[in-house]
């Protein structure tokens, strides 16, 4: 990726996580998350991880991001209603991650080795295919669509990933698979257990918040 | 299989089924059963008398030369002990019927004597060390049940409880010693040892250890000094028992064992080992102590229990002259005159309502012929009068004594005095004189059941060393029946039987309360309390030692100090590390982080 | 026109980290905290996508990388719908979903 690109979409992440973290109003911080998310995505893209960037944003500034604001709004949280930051939480705010970054950066600067960026191009492909075929561990036949694709110049990276989650990874997709079932089921637990008093019929699951006040408090022991 | 075998199965299953099966329901029954068997016991060792055999089979096995065998041993000295063990048994057996008729819990009784057959049968008959050690603990424990028979009297309870601890003491001895035999002979069969210890190079230092360990055992059963507290006490039990187990039987165990041992190992063997120095001064100091105790006791029970005490004391000092032929003779007259005199006081006591104290007592004679002139020929055979089994026995022991030219002849001498003198005593009080309480006035004599026991042992008081083939000894051993004049020992015996008589006689005849008063004899020179201070002393230092070590070492700095520590460290992170404020965990978090990075990129 | 290093990649994933890091200490609103943990969760995507890149295996990204990242994004989604439900239930409970109220643990 380009220079000026990448220092374009990185600052519009970190600006947005900046914002996220200073916005005093949480629905603010949710929409610069989102605008965070979008330049990730974009590096991602840049990084020639198309299908991870496509997810970043289909999933996260997409379906995650709108489940954030939906609880922010259902909570009807408009604002931190405390106080701002005390000096000795912003101190520790600020002086932990800057340790935090001066670390990685003197690692980072310290690390040897190359990092040329390979170039994706029509000979590197058709190299990479022909490779692909020749050793053929993963099962890629030579008329599959990762070699034409490969053969013409472009990178199937979803082919791939599609390829590599159904053989080498198996076992990890159906592990996950498991666990969205497990989520699944402890949110639906979560959400009816609370409901001690029946709720009437034509009213929100979700009592509002004034109705809520009848709730038993759970006294500090 | 052999029949001898039946010596021990009756009393065991006689044992077995009144205790199993008849039980208190038919406790009549039971008492008739455990008498029978007994008696068939008897019958059974006449018809084995002077038999030699040794049938036994094999118990355990463990590897190429080691095997434990239950195994009985026949000859004149177990055959001989078998007729007095089962007649007296017997004896004792139909007294307890009369004594023992309204007693609450009669089926008990007469299982826990058959129990007690059972195992003195065993002791007597076993041919090896480790299956006369089983008998003798099941000796110890039938003892126990015997003695606290009436356990709910404390004292009863006590008293058992004190015999079964203080034997344990002994038999820990004993036990070493048996090991340490075996160590040397490699055998524990009685027959082998001889020839095990001769092949042995041992040095007769450590011979001399095993056999006073050995003796330990019978310092426990027999009642000797310093072991000998027990005995008294156990007068707590009924009385016909204290005829069988804690006159005739039980505590013989112990010289019959030396007995036997000594037979086995050879006297020859033990000439100028210092052990049987040892065991003859410990023979001597208890004949004499239990001697003087006797003549300031007023209990008629306590009198006999000093007085077995004493005569036990003559057999252990004639064992330790290496003479146990004599100790068997004397063990074994003794047997019947203790026996008799015990059964004896144990009628006087039913007669008089359960009294005990001699002073209490008086005029008993003509109201009680019977048992009054059967107590006194068991009291000339205690004392030794010419021509009773007591004057036999005692001279061989005397003879022993002299022979070995030995200090102890005065000591037995001296003891043979003290023994008239207390004897008398209880004769001119308890017989003589006039009824001094209400219960003597109206003593009347005890049935059939009761007297003719008493009738039967007289006669065997009189007669025993006549029927020489019945005396438990070495094969060769001929009691002397005769009366030698020209011999100086016989005037001696005669001489402080005289002494004896004459001082009852001032102190006590027609007396009507104790004239003389010596509280270190009544007091039974404070032996007991002497050991029970030793044993508080003990006890509590052992306490304080152990309570400081709990209370500081353990509590204070172990446990109590860990759990201060924890506790103080615990308040502190409570205090200022569990917040709970997700900031701060937050925080520490990322502290952590760097910490790591910090730790693993620049360190 | 010269191409971005793993070095930037690798520096402004940290940063991400960091600002992450300092949104989840210094903010008391939980939803915040729990979008900044997201935010961290993503630069740790970054920083796996860029290894990815830049480490070629015959002549291809490495695409374990990215396989990780297609699992984060699962499992992260996973979280979130638990971690609100939680919320949602914590608020229920307690009316407030302010850190500096929410202290029932303090010892």
């Amino acid at each position: 990726m380009p220079l000026p690109l990448f220092y374009f979409f990185a600052l519009l992440m970190l600006v947005g996580g900046i914002c996220v973290v200073a916005l005093p109003n949480p629905v603010s911080s949710a929409l610069s998350m989102i605008g965070s998310f979008v330049g990730l995505a974009a590096l991602f893209i840049g990084l020639n991880a198309y299908f991870v960037g496509t997810l970043q944003v289909l999933v996260y500034a997409g379906a995650i991001m709108v489940l954030f604001l939906f609880i922010i709004m259902l909570l009807d949280l408009k604002k931190d209603s405390a106080p701002k930051f005390s000096p000795a939480t912003l101190g520790a705010a600020v002086v932990v991650p800057l340790v935090l970054v001066f670390q990685i950066s003197t690692v980072i600067s310290s690390r040897e080795g190359s990092d040329a960026f390979a170039p994706l191009n029509q000979e590197t492909l058709s190299a990479a295919a022909a490779t692909l075929v020749h050793k053929n561990d993963d099962n890629i036949s030579a008329d599959s669509n990762i070699i034409a694709d490969l053969n013409q110049g472009e990178l199937p990276d979803v082919n791939i990933i599609g390829q590599k989650l159904f053989t080498h990874y198996n076992f990890p997709l159906q592990m996950v698979g498991f666990l969205l079932l497990v989520a699944t089921v402890g949110c639906i637990c979560l959400s009816k257990k609370i409901a001690t008093k029946p709720v009437p019929a034509g009213q929100s699951a979700a009592p509002s918040r004034s109705s809520e006040k009848t709730v038993d408090k759970t006294p500090r022991a | 299989m052999n029949t001898s075998w039946f010596l021990l199965l009756l009393p065991l299953l006689s044992a077995l089924i009144i205790h199993f099966a008849l039980k208190q329901r038919l406790a009549t029954l039971a008492s008739y059963y455990g008498t029978a068997a007994t008696g068939a016991a008897f019958a059974l060792a006449i018809t084995l008398l002077g038999k030699t055999d040794s049938p036994s089979f094999e118990w355990i096995s463990i590897g190429e030369n080691f095997s434990i065998d239950i195994g009985l041993k026949l000859d004149k000295l177990s055959t001989g002990m078998m007729i007095v063990v089962t007649g007296i048994g017997l004896l004792v057996h139909l007294f307890s019927l009369g004594y023992m008729k309204d007693d609450a819990a009669k089926a008990r009784y007469f299982g826990n004597l058959s129990l007690f057959m059972f195992s003195m049968t065993g002791i007597v008959l076993a041919d090896n060390f480790l299956m006369m050690f089983i008998f003798w603990e099941l000796v110890g424990l039938s003892s126990f049940l015997l003695i606290g028979h009436w356990y709910q009297k404390d004292s009863a309870a006590d008293a058992a409880k004190k015999a079964f601890l203080t034997n344990r003491i002994g038999d820990f001895g004993f036990m070493i010693g048996i090991l340490m035999i075996w160590s040397f002979s490699g055998s524990f069969v009685f027959d082998q040892i001889s020839s095990g210890l001769a092949a042995s190079t041992i040095h007769t230092c450590w011979l001399s250890i095993a056999v006073l360990l050995v003796f330990c055992g019978a310092i426990g059963k027999s009642a000797q000094a310093p072991l000998h507290v027990w005995l008294p006490d156990a007068m707590e039990g009924p009385t016909p028992v204290s005829a069988l187990i804690h006159a005739a039987t039980m505590v013989a165990a112990g010289v019959y064992m030396m007995a036997r041992f000594f037979f086995a190992i050879g006297t020859e063997n033990l000439d100028g080992l210092w052990a049987m120095n040892t065991i003859t001064w410990i023979g001597g100091i208890t004949s004499l102590l239990a001697a003087l105790m006797a003549t300031q006791q007023n209990d008629i029970k306590k009198i006999l229990a000093y007085s077995t005490l004493s005569q036990l004391g003559y057999m252990v000092m004639a064992v330790g002259l290496a003479a146990p032929d004599a100790g068997m003779f004397h063990l074994f007259t003794h047997a019947w005159f203790k026996a008799l005199l015990f059964l004896g006081s144990g009628a006087v006591i039913y007669a008089c309502h359960h009294e005990q104290d001699i002073w209490q007592m008086g005029g008993l004679l003509k109201k009680m012929p019977i048992t009054g002139i059967t107590f006194i020929i068991g009291t000339l055979a205690l004392t030794a009068v010419p021509f009773t089994s007591g004057f036999f026995s005692k001279e061989g022991i005397l003879h022993a004594a002299h022979e070995a030219h030995s200090p102890f002849l005065w000591v037995a001498v001296g003891v043979a005095a003290l023994t008239t003198f207390y004897m008398f005593r209880l004769i001119f009080v308890a017989f003589l004189g006039e009824p001094r309480s209400e219960n003597a006035k109206k003593a009347k004599e005890v049935g059939l059941v009761m007297w003719l026991p008493l009738v039967l042992l007289a006669g065997m008081a009189i007669g025993s060393p006549y029927v020489g083939s019945i005396i438990p000894s070495s094969e060769d051993f001929k009691p002397v029946t005769e009366v030698h004049p020209e011999d100086a020992l016989f005037w001696y015996s005669i001489s402080a039987f005289v002494v004896g008589l004459a001082a009852a006689c001032v102190f006590y005849l027609g007396k009507k309360k104790e004239p003389l008063n010596i509280p270190l004899f009544a007091n039974k020179f404070y032996i007991d309390e002497l050991y029970a201070g030793v044993v508080k002393f003990a006890q509590d230092l052992l306490a304080a030692v152990v309570h400081f070590f709990d209370e500081f070492i353990i509590h204070g700095l172990f446990v109590g100090g860990l759990t201060r520590s924890v506790q103080g460290l615990g308040h502190s992170f409570r205090r200022y590390i569990q917040s709970g404020n997700l900031q701060a965990y937050a925080l520490v978090l990322g502290l952590g982080t760097v910490l790591v990075i910090y730790f693993t990129a620049f360190f | 026109m010269p191409e971005a290093s793993l070095n930037d990649y690798l520096l402004f994933s940290g940063l991400l980290f960091a600002v992450g890091l300092a949104g989840v200490i210094a903010r008391r609103n939980i939803i915040v905290i729990f979008m900044c943990l997201e935010m961290m969760l993503a630069a740790a995507s970054l920083t796996l996508v860029a290894f990815s890149r830049f480490h070629t295996v015959d002549g291809l990204p490495d695409f374990d990388g990215q396989m990780l990242v297609f699992f984060i994004i699962t499992v992260a989604a996973a979280e979130v719908a638990v971690g609100l439900a939680i919320i949602v239930a914590l608020y229920r409970a307690r009316q407030t979903i302010n850190t500096d109220e929410l202290d029932a643990l303090k010892g």
